[in-house]
């Protein structure tokens, strides 16, 4: 039990104090932005919480001055008489209710500036477009210009602020309602059924941003997760020429492949170059090519896929595909027909 | 000034020694009751004991969130315990006892013999009773004809369209619908009820503006309800056709719109708010100003603000929607509209300040829960401010700084200041006073609790924790917060059962509290503790807003300053 590695981890972390002091060390935390739109929200917020804090030490300082000051003495000498009743002020009720006003107004002037700066950004020439439809419970990525289709792992070139290349995500849900949130790149946007929303991110330093669904959408809510692939122009261009090759066809694999195209597998997930062309699964022309599956939450090794193969809702309580029941050399056949698809 | 009959003349001083009877005959007598005083008692017991169901529920989810990967419950069972401990909170443990205090003081507090319509009240609440059972029920009967799920997992606003067959086959949404349908019947019939016994019930001599803080308060909280809960219930029926009858208002499958039932659920959400702050306000107004000695700072701008809080609270409903994609003119108008309510919100606070300035203030059970209520809601407002910006709810919205944000609002707030009146009013519901020992011991632990739990609550929704989820990857940061959260829990459990202690013991252990045991100035501790059925054996009548001050006070009486 103690050396579950669950408890290892919170031990970690109560020593290293990791939580409490680190707290940019979160792969998710929105106090460390590596793009425009999340950097704008937290100069916002550092303006916000300046002047709630400045409200609070006021108003907080009169309530425990005046709990010091007027608390009961037992030991006065009129102790026991009533004080002066005061029954209200017109001047101090005009003076605490026109400085409120005026500071909503200063706040609501900056959240507007910032509102419109982010929602209202004209779009450049050079901007990258994806659509994002939310499914339960995955993400699909489609790159219309580009003739690419993937799944939960988003692509997306850096952008120099000299040169912007940002990405504008247009939105929808394919089910239920989701919610787009990657802390570090911009704040969250909706995907819901039969509206089209947009956002756009602009990470500016390659990396892995993380991030999941921030809309209760069904039982698997909490493993939709994302992952932002920020690459640079070469790594960019070379994701996009080989996602748009067909699947390799591996002779080695040529028995998983046939087991894979003879089963239900083939109505909900496609395969380019192939007969599977179901859209109701993701994508799995490059599956391989991915870190990771079932949305983020699994690594990407042969025997976590043939685990989820075999039970999805071993990772997954309450995914959508169901154990298709195949035995044990099929099962291998078609892990190993998978793995190849890089 | 001219024809007042002094209070004291009509203090109902006879002892009531009533004969020994069989338990069928005292529930009997329970059950058809249409006494203001019995279904008050019933409004709070009822709201106790689903109160302690859906504090087990919370209990459950912070097991399960104490780690990372955790394999507590289900992700099944998880949602369905948010959304049971969620739907329960709100409307069978905030609506109930909140009402439960109204209908027990408004008439004692305005000095009238009961509500104006006795009967409509023993309905509303059997039909809110009922409502409530019938969500737990549906653990036993929301299997339905298709086996699947059992209680509701549609989260408490059940978003369209996850409440559509395809999304939620078997019938725990029906469930969830009809519960919640038959609890807002209840609701706008006691808000009627307030309303009109408010209006046409006050004893002479009490102008509205004479009328204490909070009966004006409930009056503003129950025009709220019939603005706010009629929308509620339209969209329940709209849903119950979409589910049974093939109409398609927010089946987005069939070209129904989700963003209408957001629209639908948050003109009464938000409002709703407010339908149960204020009534936490209102004790505040009674509570603080007798343990401060003072009269209540500014009546008429408390009134003001009540009602100006009512009005724009009817406007600000689409900041529960700034990521929706409403757009940049309308995410800017609810900004405002957000913002502007903190003004008549911070007038009362400062109101309250002034209350107690140059007073003499007695820490009681009752004014120290009362003070940590000041306190917490002024963090609520101040967290809420941050969150009303909409960018910065673009980053924090559906985190777990919402989720610390109103739990600051409906615990740290309400849930405090619930506690203060329990403290204040148990010796006129009893005629027993709680014990202040245990009350202290109470209060220490449970702020302890609260403040572990909510206070670190909001940290990991800043480093991008959403709700809602049954559990969380390792690698995010937010394993020892949550672990901290957790304990809190369990701390305040401590406290709450010390509460629960002390209620029982003290009924039958606690000093006799007689009629007036805080020298308060309200028309309630005129009256025999616990009041007679009849509550006044004569009608009194009133010159001023603190009768029993002119009364105790006749040199210096409040009717010459009003």
């Amino acid at each position: 039990m103690l050396f579950d590695p669950v408890w290892r981890d919170l031990a970690i972390q109560i020593i290293g104090g990791q939580s409490i002091v680190g707290l940019d060390q979160s792969p998710t935390s929105m106090l460390t932005p590596a793009g425009t739109p999340a950097q704008s929200v937290l100069g916002l917020s550092m303006l916000v919480l300046g002047i709630t804090t400045g409200i609070f030490l006021v108003v907080g300082g009169l309530l425990f001055f005046v709990l010091v000051r007027f608390r009961h003495r037992p030991s006065d000498v009129n102790a026991a008489q009533e004080p002066p009743q005061i029954y209200g002020s017109n001047q101090i009720e005009l003076s605490w209710t026109v400085i409120p006003v005026l500071i909503v107004v200063m706040l609501f002037l900056a959240t507007a500036r910032v509102v419109y700066s982010t929602e209202h950004a004209p779009k450049p020439e050079a901007a990258l477009d994806v659509t994002v439809i939310g499914h339960q419970f995955w993400w699909e990525y489609r790159y219309p210009k580009l003739g690419i289709v993937t799944a939960n792992e988003l692509h997306v070139p850096v952008s120099d602020p000299k040169h912007p290349t940002p990405t504008y995500l247009t939105m929808s849900s394919a089910d239920t309602d989701h919610s787009y949130w990657v802390p570090k790149l911009a704040g969250k946007m909706d995907l819901i059924p039969n509206k089209v929303n947009t956002m756009w991110i602009d990470p500016g330093t390659a990396g892995i941003y993380l991030g999941q669904c921030a809309q209760y959408c069904g039982t698997q809510h909490a493993k939709m997760l994302i992952r932002v692939y920020a690459d640079t122009p070469e790594q960019f261009a070379a994701w996009v020429a080989h996602q748009k090759q067909p699947a390799e066809q591996d002779a080695a694999a040529a028995e998983g492949r046939a087991v894979f195209e003879r089963n239900a597998c083939i109505s909900c997930h496609s395969i380019a170059g192939t007969v599977a062309t179901g859209h109701f699964g993701p994508d799995l022309t490059h599956l391989a090519s991915r870190d990771t599956f079932a949305s983020g939450s699994v690594p990407m090794t042969e025997s976590n896929l043939r685990t989820f193969v075999d039970n999805p809702a071993h990772y997954k309580p309450g995914v959508l595909m169901p154990p298709m029941h195949l035995n044990d050399h099929d099962l291998d056949a078609v892990t190993a027909y998978l793995v190849t698809l890089k | 000034m001219a024809t007042q009959t002094p209070v004291s003349a009509v203090v109902d001083q006879t002892t009531h020694t009533a004969p020994r009877r069989l338990w069928l005959e005292v529930l009997h007598e329970w059950v058809t009751t249409v006494d203001h005083k019995k279904i008050g008692l019933m409004y709070i017991a009822y709201a106790l004991i689903f109160l302690v169901i859906a504090g087990f529920e919370a209990i459950l989810m912070r097991i399960q969130l104490a780690l990372p990967n955790n394999h507590f419950v289900s992700p099944q069972v998880f949602n369905r315990l948010f959304t049971m401990h969620g739907t329960t909170m709100v409307f069978f443990v905030g609506m109930p006892i909140l009402f439960g205090f109204g209908n027990y003081l408004i008439p004692l507090m305005i000095g009238a013999r009961d509500m104006a319509f006795p009967r409509l009240n023993a309905f509303s609440f059997w039909i809110s009773a009922f409502g409530g059972t019938l969500l737990y029920f549906s653990y036993l009967g929301g299997d339905g004809l298709y086996g699947a799920g059992s209680a509701p997992d549609v989260g408490w606003w059940a978003y369209a369209p996850l409440t559509a067959h395809a999304f939620s086959p078997g019938h725990s949404t029906d469930y969830w619908t009809l519960s919640v349908l038959l609890s807002g019947v209840g609701t706008i019939g006691t808000a009627l009820n307030i309303v009109a016994t408010t209006i046409s019930m006050r004893c002479p001599g009490m102008k509205l503006n004479r009328m204490p803080l909070l009966v004006w308060i409930y009056l503003v909280t129950s025009m709220l309800v019939f603005v706010a809960v009629s929308p509620l219930t339209a969209a329940q029926i709209m849903l119950m056709l979409d589910r049974y009858l093939g109409s398609h208002f927010f089946d987005t499958q069939a070209g129904g719109s989700a963003v209408l039932w957001m629209h639908f659920f948050w003109i009464f959400g938000h409002p709703e708010v407010y339908v149960l702050v204020l009534p936490a306000f209102a004790f505040a107004n009674e509570i603080i100003p007798v343990f401060s000695r003072k009269a209540i700072f500014g009546y008429p701008a408390m009134v003001a603000a009540t009602v100006g809080i009512g009005f724009i609270s009817l406007s600000v409903w689409a900041h529960h929607m700034f990521t929706v994609g409403l757009g940049p003119g309308a995410n800017t108008f609810f900004v405002l509209a957000t913002m502007v309510i903190g003004v008549p919100t911070g007038i009362k606070i400062f109101n309250w300040l002034a209350t107690m300035w140059g007073g003499k203030i007695h820490f009681t059970a009752s004014m120290m829960f009362a003070i940590a209520f000041l306190f917490q809601f002024l963090i609520a407002g101040l967290t809420g401010i941050i969150l009303s910006a909409a960018p910065l709810d673009w980053q924090l919205g559906n985190s777990y700084f919402v989720v610390a944000h109103f739990h600051f609002v409906l615990v740290g707030a309400i849930l405090f200041m619930l506690f203060s009146a329990f403290y204040y009013w148990y010796p006129k519901m009893t005629g027993r006073m709680l014990s202040e020992r245990l009350g202290k011991w109470h209060f220490w632990i449970f702020l302890i609790g609260f403040h572990l739990t909510f206070d670190l609550m909001h940290i990991p929704g800043i480093l991008g924790m959403p709700r809602r989820i049954y559990t969380y990857e390792a690698d995010r940061g937010w394993t020892l917060l949550n672990m901290l959260v957790s304990t809190g829990a369990f701390i305040q459990t401590v406290g709450t059962l010390i509460f629960v202690f002390n209620m029982v013991w003290s009924y039958f252990r606690g000093a006799i509290a007689g009629a007036d045991p805080w020298d308060a100035w309200t028309l309630e501790w005129s009256t025999a503790s616990p009041p007679p059925a009849y509550n006044f054996a004569t009608i009194p009548s009133v010159a001023s807003r603190r009768p029993l001050w002119d009364l105790k006070h006749p040199e210096d009486p409040d009717s010459n300053y009003e």
